[in-house]
């Protein structure tokens, strides 16, 4: 598919759908009924206050936690009908921390990430060390892959993560702040490089941001996690005010007119 | 850029086979060198001419009843030991973990030494020592368990705890036992070949625990990065880790009926091999069982011969043997990052 030609996606099956999904944390209830569907294409940002459940959204919809009511379905099949490795060839999670108690070297950690799609004995081949070779580059650590783990930066091990996800090669990808520790040339190098992909090859994107600003610039979707049990979701142009981001922060906000677009910078 | 990933991938893959290949060369060495020394020395020529007519027959009797059983039972043990400690530090995400820290051989110790103090020798001291193992096994996965869910420091708190309760006890059976049974006690407790009699049980456990640790190592992998990730990237975790915990126990029993408390090679081979560059557990777990084994099988091989009048106990060893091995590659590997 050329540049520029893209696909109408609003025909096509979602790739997650939630349905009534209540959230809870701990047994407490954070959320009781979200919906939305994530379609193939599109990104979306997930805004909220620390601890309105940004990371437990992520991790129900990739399956790894139970939801406390309602139902998640992947490609229109409920989460449940999917054995483990199934869901991860659809679903990519990228964990806000990760530590191996034995680190290695760059390249071996993302390999690991082609696990759902090797069988038990099998080795990595050659397109899957040519794959983490191209997804290395496009993270910008081309020359990194022998270097040890141990002697990354927070942003470089950060961008290795991501690496290792983009070589899960999953349908859709849910990111927990994919931009933590990374500098202003690797967030906006990084957010292209996903949000292009997303167009390009219909993969669908969930992401928690704290820069708003980021959200407006890639995202074509919002998710705001307020609390008392509020939600709203829709088109990022729809949805961006300063009034709803005021409500969401609990901070007077102003906007400003820039070349880019709207920004958004607390007062 | 093809060609060159082509040649990356299979010359770090080569550098690692040239190393198991090296591990080898080194058990084969520690096989000669255990069949040929001891209180009759045997010069390695006549070794090979054993399988020919004109055979020492003394010489013969020596090896193949003596020598050849015990250096099987001490390869066994080694590498039992490094495969269970391997496993146990992934299973626990602690590089401090070995074979022992869940309170398996606690459980054994308790179990034989009990046996030995109230006079039974042989396989009822084995038989006993495998009991024991398995009650603490099942203690441990029966309290970790709690409500359900679990997590790998639960595990490890649970397992260290009861692993103190088994000292306490050890502690006690010690200070009440008679006296003419307390080098016996000793020995079992630092860890000796000379109690071992049957060698099939460990191999074929042996055996058959490297075919299934093999078909796991990917996971083992995956396993390491952490609950969370290993479940995102398609692991069954929970089943998947009472699997591990099963397995590393049956290793861990083995060894321990067969040879006591043997410290040190199922904490220190793993690191060793992570050091040589081999992290991968589909290139750990064979280097596991050539390294621990013919350590083993090295430190056994002095324990017998170094005093002419009596053998140490082979624990004693194993330490003495590796830590300048491992003080060696930690100092080098620091230097070269």
């Amino acid at each position: 598919m050329s540049a520029g030609e893209h696909r109408d996606h609003s025909q096509q099956t979602s790739h997650i759908d939630c349905l009534n999904l209540q959230l809870t944390i701990g047994g407490r209830v954070l959320y009781n009924d979200i919906n939305l569907s994530l379609k193939p294409g599109e990104v979306w940002a997930v805004l909220g206050l620390n601890g309105a459940g940004k990371t437990t959204l992520l991790h129900t919809l990739a399956g790894i936690r139970p939801a406390g009511a309602g139902q998640i379905k992947i490609k229109a099949k409920p989460i449940e009908q999917y054995t483990r490795i199934e869901l991860a060839r659809q679903i990519g999670l990228l964990l806000q921390t990760q530590q191996d108690p034995f680190p290695g070297k760059v390249i071996e950690h993302v390999l690991i990430g082609r696990h759902p799609h090797l069988t038990a004995m099998q080795w990595e081949s050659k397109q899957d060390y040519q794959l983490a070779q191209q997804a290395l580059s496009m993270v910008g650590l081309k020359d990194f892959e022998n270097r040890n783990l141990q002697t990354l930066s927070g942003g470089e091990y950060q961008r290795m993560l991501i690496a290792m996800v983009l070589v899960q090669q999953p349908l859709c990808f849910l990111l927990d702040e994919p931009v933590n520790h990374l500098d202003w040339q690797h967030q906006h190098q990084i957010l292209k490089t996903l949000v292009n992909m997303a167009k390009e090859q219909s993969n669908s994107i969930l992401m928690a941001l704290h820069d708003v600003n980021l959200a407006a610039r890639y995202c074509s979707h919002c998710l705001m996690l307020f609390d008392n049990d509020r939600i709203a979701v829709g088109k990022t142009s729809e949805l961006l005010d300063q009034e709803k981001l005021e409500q969401l922060y609990h901070t007077p906000i102003s906007t400003i007119e820039s070349p880019q677009g709207q920004i958004f910078i607390p007062r | 850029m093809t060609n060159e990933t082509v040649h990356q991938l299979s010359a770090s893959r080569q550098t690692a086979y040239q190393r198991i290949a090296l591990l080898a060369v080194i058990c084969l060495g520690s096989f000669l060198v255990a069949l040929s020394s001891g209180n009759i020395a045997i010069p390695f020529m006549e070794l090979i001419n054993l399988f020919s007519d004109d055979a020492n027959p003394l010489y013969a009797q020596v090896v193949l009843e003596l020598r050849l059983p015990r250096m099987i039972h001490a390869f066994s043990t080694g590498a039992l030991l490094a495969l269970a400690g391997a496993l146990m530090q992934v299973l626990l995400r602690n590089p401090l973990a070995d074979p022992y820290i869940l309170g398996i051989s606690g459980g054994a110790a308790v179990f034989a030494l009990i046996a030995i103090a109230i006079g039974l020798v042989g396989w009822i001291v084995s038989a006993s020592a495998f009991f024991g193992a398995m009650l603490a096994m099942l203690l441990v996965f029966g309290l970790a368990r709690g409500q359900g869910s679990w997590t790998a420091s639960r595990l490890l708190l649970t397992g260290v705890v009861l692993a103190s309760g088994w000292g306490a006890t050890i502690s006690f059976i010690l200070s009440v036992a008679p006296d003419s049974k307390l080098r016996s006690l000793l020995f079992w407790l630092m860890g000796d070949l000379s109690f071992a009699s049957n060698i099939w049980p460990a191999l074929i456990t042996l055996a058959i625990g490297f075919i299934i640790c093999m078909y796991f190592a990917r996971n083992l992998n995956v396993l390491s990065l952490g609950a969370e990730q290993a479940q995102s990237l398609g692991l069954h975790i929970n089943r998947f880790r009472w699997q591990l915990y099963v397995l590393a126990s049956m290793l861990t029993a083995m060894a321990v009926v067969q040879a006591g408390n043997v410290g040190f090679i199922g904490l220190i081979i793993p690191h060793l091999l992570r050091l040589m560059g081999l992290r991968d557990y589909r290139l750990l777990i064979p280097a596991a069982v050539l390294a621990g084994g013919s350590l083993l099988v090295f430190a056994d091989t002095f324990a017998r011969s170094a005093f002419t009048d009596t053998s140490l106990p082979v624990g004693v060893l194993t330490a003495a043997i590796g830590v300048p091995i491992f003080i060696f590659l930690l100092y080098r590997g620091v230097k070269s990052v």
